[in-house]
C-alpha cells in the first residue's frame, strides 16, 4: 500500500466515524438525510453514467451533458403543459401523461445528442484532445443559450405530478418518507440495472466494450464505430433526460442554468467512480448524493459545494483512477 | 467457394500511399489466389503493414485499387471490409484486454448475427438461440487455436503465445475469406513457430486464404507458396520461396549493397 492509499483510507475512514457518532446520537435525524441523500444521488448517478460511458469510448468529457440533463426537464415541462393536469389530484389523466412525456422526451433528448456529438466532436474526432473538450464547452453555452432565450433566467415551474400529500407520506420509525422518494429511487435503480443487463448482454453493448478498448481492432471485427458512438451518445442522453424529468417531478423549480451545477457535481461522481467505469457511476453518484445531504445537514449548506469539490480534488490527488477503477470490469 | 471463374481471392493495382512527401506504398500491384498460403516479406519500414492497413481500410490508397472477389473495395470503411470477408491480426497484439477470451471471440461473430437491437433488448427466444449458437461457434474457434481451457479467463492474462493465438480465433470469427496475418511468429519460441506453421496449414484447410507478414525466413519459406518482396514501398521481387532467397535484389535489401 502506498502513501496515497493511506491518505484515502484515512479520509474515508474519518468520514464514516463522523457519520456513524451522527447515527447514534440522532439516528431520526440522520435516517432521514439518508432517505434525501439516495434520492439525490439517485439522480445524480443517472447523469453521472452519460458522463462515464462518453468518457469510455472517445475519452471526451462531454460538457454539454449536464445542460441536456437540464433541457429535458425543461422540454418534459413544455410538454406537460399542453394537458391539463391536475397538481392535486392523481387520476389516469396525470398517469397516462406521465406515461407518455418519459419516452417522448427520452427520445427526443437522445436525438439531439446525436446530433451534438455528429455536429461538435465527430468532425474532430482525430484532432488533439483539447479540441473537442472545448467544442464541448461551446455546446454547453449553446443549449443553455437555448433554454435563456426560452425562458429568460425566470424559474422554470415543473408540475408536481406524483401523488404527494397526505394519503402518500409516511412516517417509519420517526422517518418521514413520501412516495416521491421511492419513486426516484425505484425508477434509478430500474434504469440502472435495464443499462447493466444492455451493456452486459446485448450485442451493441459488446460492441460498445470493444470500442472503448481498441477502435481499430474494433472496426476490423466488422463494428460500424461510429454507429457505436452514436449509440453511447443516445443512451447517455436517454438516461440523463429521465434523471432531467425526475429531478422536475421531484423538486419542481429549475432555471436555465441547473445543468452547470448538476452536470460539475454528476461529474465529480463520474471521477469519485472512477471515470470510464459505469458501475463506478451509479455508486458515485449515490454517494455524492449523500455526502450531500450529509453535508447540507451537518456542516451547512453553504459549505456543500466546496465540500463536493473537495472531494473531486482528493480523488485526483489520492486515488486518480476513482473507487472502482477507470476501465470497465467484467462479470 | 469455387464458383468464381476468377481465381484470384485479392487483387492490387498499382497501389500507392502517400503521407505528405513520404511515399509509403509504391505503386505495388500483386495478386492472391485462392487457398494458397501468401507471404510479404522486406526489412523493417518497408511498408507492409502499411499496405495491410491500405488493404482493410484503416488508410485510404492514395492511388490504385484494391480488388476483393473481383469487386473494388478501394476506400471501403474497416467494418465494411470485415463484412466483405477480410480479417487480420496486428503486429503488436491488440485485443480487448478487458473481456474475456470467448467475448473477445463473440465480438468478431456478431458481424454475421441477425437480430436486431431490440431482440437483445427483450431476449426474444430467436436472439437467445442465435447467442448460444454464437458461444458454441465461439469456443470451437477456441478449440481449433488450442486456448479453449482459458477461454472465461480475460485476454490479458493469457500468456503471450496464446494471445497471439486468440486474435487470430477471433479474427476467423468473422468467417473471413482471406486472413492477414501480420508478423503472428513474432517473438516465438522455435517450437512455438512450429505450431504455428500447423495452425496456418489447418485454417487454410477451412478454406481461408493466407496472406502472412513475417520476419522470420524459417516460418516463411516453409509454409508460403508465394512470397512478395518490399523495399522502400517498392515491390522488388515476386515468386515461389526458392527463387525470391536467391534473386540479388533481395539480398541487397536485407544485407546492403556489398561494396
Amino acid at each position: 500500500m502506498t502513501f496515497t492509499d493511506y491518505g484515502f483510507y484515512v479520509l474515508c475512514g474519518t468520514a464514516i466515524v463522523l457519520l456513524a457518532t451522527q447515527a447514534v446520537l440522532d439516528p431520526r435525524t440522520f435516517f432521514q438525510v439518508l432517505d434525501f441523500g439516495i434520492a439525490d444521488g439517485a439522480i445524480y448517478a443517472l447523469v453521472a453514467l452519460g458522463y462515464t460511458m462518453v468518457y469510455g469510448i472517445i475519452e471526451l468529457i462531454n460538457f454539454a451533458h449536464g445542460d441536456i440533463f437540464t433541457l429535458s426537464a425543461v422540454i418534459g415541462s413544455a410538454i406537460l403543459g399542453f394537458f391539463t393536469v391536475s397538481e392535486n389530484t392523481f387520476s389516469l389523466t396525470e398517469f397516462v401523461t406521465l406515461l407518455l412525456v418519459f419516452p417522448v422526451v427520452m427520445l427526443m433528448i437522445g436525438g439531439i445528442n446525436v446530433t451534438i456529438e455528429r455536429v461538435a466532436y465527430r468532425p474532430l474526432r482525430n484532432a488533439p484532445r483539447l479540441a473537442p473538450l472545448i467544442t464541448a464547452i461551446g455546446m454547453s453555452f449553446i443549449v443553455e443559450g437555448v433554454m435563456y432565450l426560452w425562458h429568460g433566467s425566470a424559474i422554470i415551474h415543473f408540475p408536481d405530478l406524483l401523488p404527494h400529500g397526505p394519503g402518500f407520506q409516511t412516517y417509519i420509525g420517526g422517518v418521514f418518507f413520501t412516495f416521491k422518494d421511492i419513486f426516484v429511487i425505484v425508477a434509478a435503480v430500474i434504469l440502472v440495472s435495464l443499462l447493466a443487463v444492455f451493456i452486459n448482454a446485448s450485442k451493441l453493448g459488446k460492441a460498445m466494450r470493444a470500442t472503448a478498448q481498441d477502435r481499430d481492432a474494433a472496426q476490423l471485427m466488422g463494428i460500424d464505430i461510429n454507429r457505436t458512438i452514436s449509440a453511447t451518445f443516445f443512451i447517455g442522453a436517454v438516461l440523463a433526460a429521465a434523471g432531467g424529468i425526475i429531478y422536475g417531478l421531484y423538486f419542481n423549480n429549475l432555471d436555465y442554468h441547473l445543468g452547470f451545477s448538476v452536470g460539475l457535481i454528476a461529474f465529480t461522481a463520474a471521477v469519485f467512480g472512477g471515470i470510464g467505469n459505469i458501475p463506478g457511476a451509479a455508486l458515485g453518484g449515490l454517494l455524492i448524493g449523500l455526502v450531500k445531504a450529509f453535508s447540507d445537514n451537518y456542516v451547512g449548506s453553504r459549505w456543500t459545494h466546496i465540500i463536493v469539490f473537495s472531494i473531486l480534488i482528493a480523488v485526483l490527488v489520492f486515488r486518480p483512477t476513482g473507487l472502482l477503477g477507470m476501465r470497465v470490469p467484467e462479470k | 467457394m469455387t464458383d468464381n471463374l476468377d481465381d484470384n481471392i485479392l487483387v492490387l493495382n498499382n497501389v500507392t500511399k502517400r503521407f505528405g512527401g513520404l511515399v509509403a506504398v509504391d505503386d505495388v500491384s500483386l495478386s492472391i489466389k485462392r487457398g494458397e498460403i501468401f507471404a510479404l516479406i522486406g526489412p523493417n519500414g518497408a511498408g507492409k503493414t502499411t499496405l495491410f492497413n491500405n488493404v482493410t481500410g484503416l488508410f485510404k490508397p492514395t492511388s490504385g485499387h484494391v480488388i476483393l472477389n473481383g469487386k473494388d473495395i478501394t476506400g471501403s470503411k474497416p467494418h465494411e471490409v470485415a463484412r466483405l470477408g477480410i480479417a487480420r491480426t496486428f503486429q503488436n497484439i491488440r485485443l480487448f484486454d478487458y473481456m474475456t477470451c470467448l467475448d473477445n471471440v463473440r465480438v468478431g461473430r456478431h458481424v454475421r448475427m441477425h437480430s436486431k437491437l431490440w431482440d437483445g433488448l427483450f431476449k426474444l427466444p430467436a436472439e437467445r438461440r442465435e447467442e448460444a449458437r454464437v458461444t458454441e461457434e465461439a469456443m470451437e474457434l477456441l478449440r481449433f487455436v488450442g486456448i479453449a481451457r482459458q477461454a472465461h479467463q480475460y485476454a490479458r492474462n493469457l500468456p503471450y503465445g496464446q494471445q497471439r493465438r486468440l486474435e487470430i480465433a477471433r479474427a476467423l470469427a468473422t468467417e473471413p475469406k482471406l486472413l492477414l496475418l501480420d508478423e503472428p511468429a513474432a517473438g516465438f519460441t522455435p517450437q512455438e513457430k512450429v505450431e504455428l506453421m500447423a495452425l496456418v496449414r489447418k485454417i487454410l484447410d477451412r478454406g481461408v486464404t493466407v496472406w502472412l507478414i513475417e520476419h522470420d525466413m524459417k516460418v516463411v519459406m516453409g509454409i508460403s507458396e508465394r512470397i512478395v518482396v518490399l523495399d522502400h514501398g517498392e515491390k522488388i521481387a515476386e515468386g515461389p520461396p526458392e527463387e525470391v532467397r536467391t534473386d540479388p535484389r533481395v539480398i541487397e535489401a536485407y544485407l546492403g549493397k556489398s561494396a
